[in-house]
């Protein structure tokens, strides 16, 4: 195996961390931290002013994928907000393998300049994990759809300029053939959006659609084939997009606060911090085989299950360690004086939970990996 | 050079013969038959036809010239075989020796991996029970001892061959100062690594094989959520401890030195993931073999059973060292800096 980066890999990794060092300040942080809206737009026109946004996605530009993983392994580590570019990459690396020529030239501009970003409609209040049994209905009449039902955990949808959404278009069918698949704006008339708060700062939505009429221009990759749109998108959130070094920027802020406090004296503190870590290694070595399927025309969607499951368990063990680690002080917030890690360390503490529910709990992913893996029978 | 994170085609073809090799010649019924002692000399003479003792030595000298990474392809094939011979701690330790017949595997080699106590000796040294010659640190010094193997070993969890041994009797060679040890441990680790991810893939796959055939409540018990999700957790602890031992080879076979950056999650300094990839696997082989070992119920508990062979060697293989906190302690001395006295 060879686990080199190219010297040009290295000069585009050399390059994001500049960006990254420029753009994403504290007070950038704090701002997130304080509007629950988890952007840096400064972050993202640099980074398609660059061109690394159309360069890094998927069949667009150089598309390659281990540049992928380096641009959003680059912004994991140093705790920049990247999911507002990871989501809008993602749709449009479908946009780009499912769309028409129409929508490639009307929407992905747009995102690879960074500008746009993209809110994702799946779940809904009933509808999580068994997100193929969803009720918003699209219905056809004349040349139109009209759109009625609602969306939860839209993300971003308070800043996005787009909404991919996942809508049923034909009841009587077997439920993963009847679902259709449409990207629209977000200024279509009919939408509202509502705040949800979470434990972790930031602010997800739930969005309702009322009426909602869009053309057949808006419909993505078929009527009746959502469920292939779906799997596409989630082979690229499982795989190559962040979500696996999230203890990294933790584990920095942590080390810095026990030196200073004398706690690096300790075995107990010393041992975790070394197992942390190995952890962390792991898991960016599992992501970097990820993006190695894919840039060798592989599909990691397996692989991406057991990437999630192992780095999101370990990312709660390391957040819970260092809360524990720290003391009294692990519990002080942002701005409190004598906070463990400046905060930070109760705010992953917050934050961690979330990880193994979002975008496919461990436990969809535990039968992804029964079923398909080890070859077990399907259970439910 | 770029990221490729599969096996090149020299190593596809050693892992295919080795894997045929162990598979016809070391089935489980060898693993056992050469318990309690651990090792089966017609089954190292096979090796030795097939010039695997000296696959890692210079071509200059009679050897093959693998690569570190090449020899962790051996290893995984060992560990799931769980075959009784001393095969990683003879290529550890012919890193350092350049004599014909270790070489050649006539004389075994093996790695005394903790130092000599007081008395000049190397407690429980794997493979210490058949090695013709040992090679370890006696007090600043790096040796190596060639002396009469006792061929008998204390009865042990892992029915593995631990002896005892003298630094001080026997013909003793110096080979230079106890610090060029270090890349003689971390071949040994790294190779025990690969050894302890063959150990846990086959572990899973028992486990697998077996909750499939066992039925309860008429259906096979591998069709309960219950029993899948504790499964599902092992190839990801397989996956990521081979990826780890795998890079922790490249590393060392660069030859280059690596850095160390933990706060940007980047290392490529051999040392440290050696040491990195020795304490996942160890957890990842007592997971796997915990898991796989409860799946079976009470049939798992019995000798007739061998996940119970890969169980107990799971624990042996990696505790010769030492405790893996201990090894631990280590890896964070090399991350973030010695302890301030």
């Amino acid at each position: 195996m060879d686990f080199s980066l190219s010297t040009e890999t290295l000069e585009f990794r050399r390059t994001i961390r500049d960006i990254v060092q420029r753009t994403v300040t504290p007070e950038v942080i704090d701002r997130m931290h304080t509007t629950g809206t988890f952007a840096s737009p400064e972050l993202n026109a640099e980074l398609g002013r660059h061109g690394f946004l159309e360069r890094a996605v998927p069949g667009l530009g150089k598309g390659d994928p281990i540049e992928l993983w380096v641009l959003f392994n680059e912004l994991e580590k140093a705790g920049a907000p990247y999911d507002g570019p990871a989501v809008a990459l993602m749709i449009a690396g479908v946009v780009n393998a499912l769309g028409t020529d129409e929508q490639k030239a009307r929407i992905l501009p747009s995102i690879i300049s960074g500008e746009a970003m993209v809110a994702m409609g799946y779940s809904e209040a009933d509808y999580g994990s068994d997100v193929a049994s969803i009720k918003t209905r699209a219905v056809k009449d004349g040349d139109e759809w009209v759109i009625n039902g609602s969306k939860m955990w839209t993300t971003m949808a308070q800043a996005a300029r787009w909404l991919i959404l996942l809508t049923r278009t034909d009841p009587d069918l077997p439920k993963h053939k009847g679902l259709t698949m449409f990207l629209l704006p977000m200024d279509t008339p009919g939408i509202t959006v509502e705040p949800v708060h979470t434990l972790g700062t930031e602010v997800t939505n739930a969005t309702y659609f009322d009426d909602v009429r869009v053309g057949d221009e808006a419909v993505l990759g078929g009527v009746n084939n959502g469920w292939r749109t779906m799997t596409t998108v989630l082979a690229f959130e499982r795989g190559v997009m962040g979500g696996s070094n999230a203890a990294v920027p933790l584990l920095r802020h942590f080390h810095d606060w026990a030196a200073a406090e004398g706690l690096l004296a300790n075995d107990v503190v010393r041992e975790r911090l070394a197992r942390s870590v190995i952890d962390m290694q792991v898991a960016a070595l599992l992501t970097q085989r990820s993006a190695w399927i894919a840039a060798s025309g592989g599909m990691p969607g397996l692989e991406g299950s057991m990437t999630k499951v192992f780095a999101a368990e370990a990312y709660q063990r390391i957040s819970r360690w260092c809360q524990q680690m720290a003391g009294p002080a692990g519990l002080l917030q942002f701005h409190e004086a004598g906070a463990a890690g400046e905060g930070f360390v109760e705010y992953d503490a917050r934050h961690s939970p979330v990880v193994t529910i979002y975008g496919g709990t461990t436990e969809i992913n535990r039968n992804n990996i029964a079923e398909r893996h080890l070859g077990l029978p399907k259970s439910r | 050079m770029t990221v490729d994170l599969g096996l090149s085609t020299d190593q596809e073809a050693i892992a295919d013969l080795f894997g045929g090799f162990f598979a016809k010649e070391s089935p489980t019924t060898v693993a056992r038959a050469a318990e309690p002692f651990g090792f089966d000399a017609g089954l190292w003479a096979k090796l030795v036809e097939l010039g695997a003792p000296g696959m890692g030595s210079p071509v200059g000298i009679g050897g093959g010239g693998a690569s570190l990474s090449d020899l962790v392809v051996v290893a995984e094939a060992l560990g799931r075989a769980i075959a009784p011979v001393p095969l990683i701690e003879h290529l550890a330790a012919a890193l350092l020796l350049t004599d014909a017949d270790v070489v050649a595997g006539e004389a075994i080699a093996t790695v005394a991996v903790r130092p000599t106590d007081a008395d000049g000796l190397w407690r429980l040294v794997p493979a210490g029970a058949v090695a013709d010659v040992v090679v370890g640190v006696d007090g600043d010094e790096l040796v190596a001892v060639r002396s009469e193997p006792p061929m008998v070993a204390p009865r042990n969890h892992a029915a593995a061959p631990l002896a005892d041994r003298s630094a001080r009797t026997g013909q003793r060679t110096v080979l230079g100062p106890a610090v060029e040890f270090v890349p003689v441990l971390d071949r040994w680790k790294v190779l025990t690594s690969a050894a302890l991810v063959g150990i846990a893939d086959a572990a899973m796959a028992l486990g697998v094989q077996y909750v499939m055939d066992r039925q309860q409540f008429g259906v096979p018990i591998g069709s309960f959520q219950a029993v899948q999700h504790g499964l599902a957790d092992l190839p990801v602890m397989i996956d990521g401890g081979r990826l780890l031992t795998h890079k922790a080879a490249w590393a060392i076979d660069s030859g280059e030195v690596g850095i160390n950056d933990w706060a940007l999650n980047d290392i490529t300094d051999g040392s440290t993931l050696a040491s990195m990839a020795y304490v996942f696997t160890t957890d990842g082989a007592a997971l796997a073999t915990d898991r796989s070992l409860h799946y079976h119920g009470g049939y798992g508990f019995s000798e007739e059973y061998d996940i119970q062979l890969y169980y107990r060697r799971a624990r042996g293989w990696s505790l010769v060292l030492d405790d893996p906190s201990v090894e631990c302690l280590a890896l964070a001395d090399r991350l973030f800096g010695a302890r301030e006295a």
